[in-house]
């Protein structure tokens, strides 16, 4: 389709592919960021409940309830206190990764079977070297999983950041789409935002998946 | 500590409750719309999960749904309903914002609805028709009982993400207590912005142990100790 | 086939065969099963045994041939009509998790629309029938309730709306073998009063031999190898195949299966503290069969044996001259119990006892050989001798 005809303006969006650019690298520095501090954390917390079960109702209870406080109130509480800023988007986004990313570690630590742990001591393994060398890689495709979803799910919250004056793929959706309804343009903006979004959840996710069989074949099967 | 003071003197403000912005308004607009777009999405996604989880065909379909729900922003939903509703002249506001609602509420019923009847043992199912059970009586006396913590947690799920991006209707005329954060963000009342997210928020929780008190309710105490697997298929 | 207590199932030349597949899974299978007793269904994996026991209510659909029940084609009722008048247990029992025990119970009179009050009472009655205390487990939850408990449960509720047919999948597969023996006792007890007619599948041939009153033994690709009585299927195995599947052992078993009240017994000598010995003597050689006299108390119970060598010369009999240890044996004692204790006395002979331990006769290691050279009652009521059919002879 060309200008004038039809809701989606080529000319549009080939004019404005630095901005494009742009926002898609905001995204993704804000999406990194946010999953790589949630992972770091979730792991701490997680090897803490494994130390000491009874953690496993508060932290999931915390967690529970950072996840269920919309996006936009999150952002909006923050701001009196961070600003308008990365760490205002980032607080909140860390805290949404937290749920699923400490559920699913300590779930796949759980799963790996106890024949290989006690083989593992057998053989005379410390404490740390069982973690890195058996009960990680056995847990991988779990933890993996909440990896996918936790990443997915920040890709699409990001979007949000707009409404507080962030970058990311929702300022063409908020910004340049719905805030101006009226403009020949909206519809082109917002369905490039939606679909680029869409389109880096779907890379973020195939991109774990296929790390995930990279690392470790003998799961190749199960999760097929 | 003084912001705190500033806010519980926002909540103290009979303005605060009054007019079309008042919270009441806004708070009922959050509710209904929830309420609807939680009900169109059961509506759909019941018979949808009861029908793959029986018969075991269309797992795909719901691994599908399940994906890409996830994959689209639930802000995208709003964009999405928003270009047809202003061109087509449907106009804004409550049914635009349920339409962009119920992508969000059907994934989890189905998923967890699917995998609820599909954990039920087949051994329990083969008993059943044995006994002499038609489809549908397995389905309603033994699958859906037997799955209706896991279902329970699935609508859950979902009435707690409705009820949480339902705040985001705001953006397409829609009201609802995001409403009031929006309009608090554009005119830099700081205030009323905290003010409004910490109802949001407390909406939210308040869902939540809502739905995990009917859950918890309606689960026969024969399968009490399946609670904690209800809890992880969220 | 409402109100009889077991009614005849026939097998008349049922074929099963798998879409996809060469080979059928049940080949032309005809057996009929007497109202009231109990046919196992026994074999290797992959006989074909379950896929026989449910066509019975029609969990798989025969592809050839029919079934009968009480002379009526199962194919003439809808198939969940079929089911409710046939009593089903698994191996896992299946109770439903989120009923308590007296609404799992009540499943089939539900279904049946029975009122009420008709159903509450049958419940209380089955749960009595199977030894559990209805006030005390009708609004338990399966989860609250032993291996055992649950098995029982799972057999009331096959019995819940007296059908004249039972199907058991292997029932006591999942209970640990100690408490299956006891389970299998208590069920053949319930089944004396109930009399159904019960098609029970298993893969153990000690199962069988114990719970059947026949036994069909089915080979790979659902051929029915042989169908007889326990104790004929022992006696003469039909095929290298049913001797291999019954087991090197059989004679043994056969041992299981016999009892001391099924032997000749022979007339002791008795004898009494004080007779006097030549007398003894004199008695003892007109026995063709024994060589020693029994020594018995004022209540006719046994000391010990009287041999030759105690009753040289004359005078009373010394109640110190006699060899202590004669075995002991009850008329229900099993063949394999009796030769066991036989086995392990100097004598030969066993002292049967009554229950309250006077002796009631003797008998001995070669009436016990006898009895196993005994012609054998087969399913078709007449007598066979032992071994005529036996492939390897």
């Amino acid at each position: 389709m060309s200008d004038g005809e039809g809701p989606i303006r080529i000319g549009w969006i080939v004019d404005r592919l630095d901005l494009l650019g742009e926002l898609l690298r905001d995204h993704v520095i804000l999406t990194v960021l946010a999953v790589v501090i949630g992972l770091i954390i979730s792991f701490g917390l997680a090897l803490a409940i494994r130390g000491s079960p009874r953690l496993y109702g508060p932290i999931i209870g915390v967690s529970g309830t950072l996840y269920a406080i919309p996006s936009i109130a999150l952002f909006s509480l923050l701001i009196p206190i961070t600003g308008v800023s990365i760490v205002t988007a980032e607080i909140a986004l860390v805290s949404y990764t937290l749920l699923i990313l400490i559920r699913n570690i300590v779930e796949g630590l759980n799963g790996v079977p106890p024949e290989a742990i006690e083989a593992a001591n057998g053989m005379g393994y410390t404490r740390t070297q069982r973690l890195l060398r058996v009960e990680l890689p056995l847990a991988l495709p779990v933890i993996v999983a909440g990896l996918r979803i936790a990443t997915v799910t920040t890709v699409g919250l990001v979007t949000v950041t707009a409404l507080i004056g962030l970058g990311g793929l929702g300022y063409l959706i908020v910004n340049l789409g719905i805030l101006r309804g009226s403009s020949p343009f909206a519809a082109t903006a917002i369905y490039t935002g939606v679909a680029l979004a869409v389109a880096l959840a779907v890379f973020a996710d195939l991109a774990l998946l296929a790390l995930q069989r990279a690392l470790t074949p003998w799961a190749r099967r199960r999760s097929a | 500590m003084e912001f705190l003071g500033e806010v519980v003197a926002w909540f103290a403000n009979p303005e605060t409750w009054s007019g079309r912005n008042g919270i009441p308004i806004r708070l009922w607009e959050h509710v209904s719309l929830a309420a609807a777009a939680l009900a169109v999405g059961t509506l759909i996604a019941l018979p949808l999960g009861m029908l793959i989880g029986h018969t075991g065909r269309g797992a795909l379909a719901v691994v599908s749904i399940a994906n890409i729900g996830r994959a689209i922003p639930s802000l995208g939903w709003f964009g999405i309903v928003f270009v047809p509703a202003l061109n087509l002249g449907l106009g804004l506001g409550f049914w635009p914002s349920v339409i962009a609602l119920v992508p969000l509420a059907v994934p989890p019923i189905v998923t967890n609805t699917y995998t609820g009847l599909r954990e039920v043992d087949r051994d329990l199912v083969e008993a059943a028709r044995g006994m002499g059970m038609r489809e549908w009586q397995i389905l309603r006396r033994l699958e859906i009982p037997v799955a209706l913590p896991v279902i329970l947690a699935g609508i859950r799920t979902s009435a707690v993400q409705v009820v949480a991006t339902a705040t985001l209707a705001a953006v397409i005329a829609g009201g609802t207590l995001g409403q009031l954060i929006l309009v608090g963000i554009n005119i830099g009342d700081e205030v009323q912005v905290f003010g409004a997210a910490l109802l949001v928020a407390l909406l939210a929780i308040v869902t939540e142990l809502s739905f995990a008190a009917i859950q918890r309710a309606a689960t026969s105490p024969g399968l009490r100790d399946r609670g904690s697997a209800a809890e992880l298929s969220v | 086939m409402q109100d009889a207590s077991g009614a005849v199932v026939a097998f008349e030349h049922v074929t099963k065969r798998y879409p996809g597949s060469d080979a059928p899974a049940v080949d032309n299978l005809t057996l009929t099963v007497p109202a009231g007793e109990i046919c196992v269904l026994v074999g290797p994996s992959g006989c074909g045994k379950t896929t026989s026991m449910k066509m019975v209510n029609r969990l798989i659909e025969p592809t050839g041939g029919r079934i009968t029940i009480g002379g009526e084609d199962i194919m003439s009722l809808p198939a969940v009509e079929l089911r409710r008048r046939i009593g089903y247990v698994i191996q896992q029992v299946g109770l439903f998790p989120h009923l308590t025990i007296g609404e799992n119970t009540a499943v089939v009179p539900k279904l049946l629309r029975w009122k009420a009050d008709r159903t509450r009472k049958r419940t209380d009655e089955l749960l009595d029938i199977v030894g559990l205390d209805p006030a005390r487990y009708r609004d338990r939850y399966p989860n609250e309730l032993s291996g055992g408990e649950r098995q029982r449960v799972g057999v009331a509720r096959a019995l819940a709306a007296d059908p004249p047919v039972m199907l058991m999948d292997e029932p006591f597969g999942a209970v640990d073998p100690i408490r299956r023996d006891g389970l299998q006792n208590e069920f053949l007890r319930l089944q004396s009063r109930v009399r159904k007619t019960i098609i029970f599948v298993t893969h153990d041939v000690d199962e069988a031999i114990k719970m059947g009153d026949r036994i069909a033994i089915l080979q790979r690709g659902g051929i029915l190898a042989q169908y007889d009585t326990p104790a004929a299927i022992l006696a003469n195995p039909a095929s290298e195949f049913v001797e291999r599947f019954v087991g090197a052992d059989r004679g043994l078993k056969r041992l299981s299966m016999g009892r001391v009240r099924d032997l000749d017994h022979i007339e002791p000598v008795i004898v009494r503290s004080g007779e006097d010995r030549a007398e003894i003597r004199k008695r003892l050689d007109r026995s063709d069969e024994l060589t020693f006299a029994l020594l018995v108390d004022d209540d006719n119970r046994p000391l010990g044996w009287i041999d030759q060598h105690d009753l040289r010369g004359d005078g009373p009999i010394d109640p110190g001259a006699a060899t202590p240890g004669a075995p002991t044996v009850e008329p229900e004692s099993t063949l394999r119990d009796a030769l066991s204790a036989m086995l392990g006395s100097s004598v030969q002979l066993g002292v049967v006892v009554d229950e309250r331990g006077r002796v009631a006769g003797l008998v001995s290691v070669d009436a016990i050989g006898e009895r196993l050279r005994a012609p054998v009652r087969g399913v078709d009521g007449e007598l066979h001798e032992v071994g005529e059919a036996d492939a390897t002879s």
